[in-house]
């Protein structure tokens, strides 16, 4: 296991480590803003190919109307709730360790919203005309429907987005204000003036700048829970069979979390090594959320069989049909490939060793990731596959490449958000660390003068 | 300003229609002299298509081609449904095939009408599911959540598009609707431009309107006659007589003669168990052996 972060390192020397994260990267970073451009321009190509000649493109049909999109949508919401609880959970619950990693976790938050907002509108009939789904003041009197759940997801997203943005800024203030003292020049000197709103870390400015903080992670949390339940709600309101589940909003939110922490591990492997900030994400760090990934899934698979269970138990013979089909039918390589990834793999935390080797916990992470979208998929796709209504079956649909091409470039459009903040803002909270580190050695003082005192009373005896 | 319209609206409408859940489609709530519903006789049904073709063209449904339909992507508001008979030995081609008619059943309480973000589909005073063209947004979540699975997405712009209505059946399309263009969702209306004008009609020869006033379009294409459609509630329609002499009420999820044992009667509703009180009754065959 590799060092921890130091506990004497100074704090001029957080600032210069942080700051020079923002100036250069490794050439990684400029291979991956590429890489992502170029998978994010496939995606535009097919959408400006779906948006002109009509959704038929994405070869879905008269059961299959949703695909790819909605599972996909359900992915990127889902990632975006270990943001809050790395920043906002474990903030109230003063766990030190998150301190150098919570900046990127919620800024992916923000990003993966962001990225699921894209999938509303590509899954639109009519894209042009989206914004009859908000409640905004007509001259018809016209309405949205307030009784569809889709309806509420329109209003808990963007509440969330708005939110998490919110938090996201906040948090930055005193950090975009080192940046302001210590960059002289260029347009980053009055992007950040502007952004750093005249901080100057006055005793009060801390004091207001901790209630507003405290203020919106407390806000922020039930909207969390809330947002992935009303997600859940598309499905467990219709009437279908497989969606049509009491535990699905408590399912997708630990299904949220566990993706999301999944995503962080990743992010973070990355991010370390991209950035050159090995000496703050260090391995102690990996190992606590490695863990907290473990507890996660756990959770995510025991809900997962009381899905099955209440399926298999509950005589309702066309709900079963269908979980038979997703086990046994043409989904069945994904759907066992989800039970691996999601329930297996995630063993492999439990080996001591490895969760501190970076390979292993990337390769892992990567996996989990996989089997959560394949989870998205199985609760959208087999309902359509065999419905109530025997004649419209439909076993055989594949989606199209066009679809394939939207989800895939949809990787490149959140990578693209996420390494240009990451290079913008930095991604370490500098005065977060600088807490961490002085309640660090006030601990270590604190212990050697107990060792001392000990001796003392050692040598007095 | 609108907002307050919104909630002087809501107090009108709650005045008017309190709430007072009664489990079942409330007909004092919502009083209406039209109930439009259908019944259907498989026994008279010879699976001809006539009906299908109809619809196409009475409603200017587009003709996709053999490629879009074969990936499901056909527009036939009215499908006749194939099925056959199986045995030990896997399907039985040489009993012949059983014909089932399927289009909107226009539910009572309509699995499709609350999930829609917009509002643009909506239950009409004469008890229809309509839709409303204009305002779709194509979330498609109320097809996702009908289990007939009987609405159709406009999946390309058919109206632009060659051989939708080869010539000459461009000079044919009706005047009296619309064609839609892509990324709209669209279903069986039982023929609203028929019913219009039939209760328009009516209207102004001060009368209530009667079975001879009005005929869907399958239901007149029908060469066996195996299609009924009236008003529900003149007891004097021959669709209420059949629903009548069927026992088959439009406001329970379990029919009571269903319950009695040795009933004869041929009536029942498709999957009427979960409870969207559809309108359009089927009567079951009674042949063992096809033709």
């Amino acid at each position: 296991m590799g060092k921890d972060i130091r506990e004497d390192i100074a704090w001029a020397q957080i600032n210069k480590d942080v700051l020079k994260s923002l100036e250069s990267p490794r050439k990684l970073y400029w291979v991956i803003i590429v890489i992502a451009l170029l998978v994010f321009s496939v995606g535009i190509g097919c959408e400006v190919y779906q948006y002109n000649t009509g959704m038929g493109v994405a070869n879905m049909d008269n059961p299959h109307v949703w695909g790819l999109y909605i599972a996909s949508f359900i992915f990127w919401i889902g990632m975006s709730h270990s943001g809050t609880l790395l920043s906002a959970i474990l903030h109230l619950m003063h766990a030190d360790w998150r301190k150098p990693i919570y900046r990127f976790a919620e800024a992916m938050t923000t990003f993966s919203l962001l990225t699921a907002g894209l999938f509303v509108a590509v899954h639109l009939g009519r894209l042009w005309q989206v914004y009859y789904a908000l409640p905004y003041p007509s001259e018809r009197w016209v309405w949205p429907n307030f009784q569809s759940p889709l309806l509420w997801d329109a209003m808990a997203i963007f509440t969330y987005l708005s939110s998490s943005i919110l938090f996201l800024y906040i948090g930055s203030i005193p950090d975009l204000a080192i940046c302001r003292d210590n960059i002289h020049q260029g347009w980053r000197k009055k992007l950040y003036t502007l952004l750093a709103l005249g901080w100057e870390g006055t005793d009060r400015q801390w004091r207001n700048f901790r209630v507003t903080y405290l203020t919106i992670a407390c806000f922020l949390i039930p909207l969390a829970v809330s947002v992935h339940s009303i997600v859940a709600s598309d499905f467990a309101m219709s009437q279908q069979p497989g969606w049509h589940v009491t535990s699905f909003p408590p399912y997708f939110v630990a299904g949220a979390l566990y993706s999301g922490c999944a995503a962080i591990i990743t992010l973070f492997i990355i991010l370390r090594y991209v950035f050159r900030v090995e000496e703050y994400m260090t391995l102690p760090i990996l190992k606590k959320t490695v863990r907290l990934t473990f507890a996660i899934a756990m959770v995510w698979t025991y809900l997962n069989c009381i899905e099955f269970a209440s399926v298999w138990y509950s005589h309702d013979q066309v709900a079963k049909d269908v979980l038979i089909q997703k086990a046994t039918g043409p989904y069945a390589p994904f759907w066992w490939a989800m039970i691996f990834c999601g329930s297996v793999v995630p063993f492999a935390m439990m080996v001591k060793k490895w969760q501190t080797n970076i390979p292993v916990m990337f390769a892992v992470s990567l996996l989990l990731n996989l089997g959560m979208w394949l989870e998205r998929w199985m609760i959208v796709a087999p309902t359509f596959a065999h419905g109530y209504y025997p004649w419209t079956w439909d076993h055989d649909q594949w989606p199209s490449l066009i679809q394939w091409g939207i989800v895939f470039g949809s990787f490149g459009w959140f990578t693209l958000l996420f390494m240009v903040f990451c290079k913008i803002v930095p991604s370490v909270s500098m005065y977060e660390v600088k807490e961490m580190v002085y309640h660090r050695s006030l601990a270590k003082k604190k212990e050697e003068q107990a060792v001392k005192e000990e001796l003392a009373v050692k040598g007095a005896n | 300003m609108s907002v307050s319209n919104l909630l002087e609206n809501w107090s009108e409408f709650r005045h008017t229609h309190p709430v007072d859940d009664k489990g079942y489609p409330d007909w004092e709530a919502y009083p209406s002299d039209i109930k439009w519903a259908m019944a259907i006789d498989l026994d008279a049904c010879t699976g001809c298509n006539a009906c299908s073709v109809a619809c196409y063209a009475e409603n200017n449904l587009p003709v996709v081609g053999k490629e879009k339909y074969s990936h499901g992507q056909a527009m036939h508001w009215m499908r006749i449904e194939r099925y056959w008979d199986e045995n030990d030995s896997g399907f039985q081609a040489d009993q012949g095939a059983r014909f089932l008619p399927m289009m909107c059943q226009q539910c009572e309480a309509a699995p499709c009408e609350t999930v829609c973000p917009v509002g643009a589909t909506n239950h009409t005073e004469d008890g229809l599911n309509s839709q409303i063209y204009n305002r779709c947004i194509g979330s498609r979540y109320c097809s996702a959540n009908c289990p007939y699975k009987v609405r159709y997405f406009n999946w390309y712009n058919y109206p632009e598009q060659e051989n939708a209505w080869p010539a000459p059946l461009n000079q044919q399309l009706n005047p009296d609707l619309t064609v839609r263009t892509k990324g709209v969702m669209e279903k069986c209306t039982f023929c609203k431009q028929r019913t219009y004008t039939a209760r328009n009609n009516a209207k102004t020869e001060g009368r209530p309107v009667q079975d001879s006033d009005v005929q869907t379009a399958c239901q007149e294409a029908c060469p066996t006659g195996a299609i009924t459609f009236g008003n529900l509630h003149n007891p004097e329609s021959q669709v209420a007589k059949q629903w009548q002499s069927q026992q088959v009420d439009l406001i329970k999820d379990v029919q009571e003669k269903d319950e009695k044992e040795g009933n004869r009667l041929r009536g029942y509703r498709i999957l009427e168990e979960l409870r969207p009180y559809p309108s359009v009754m089927y009567l079951e065959r009674v042949r063992e052996s096809a033709v």
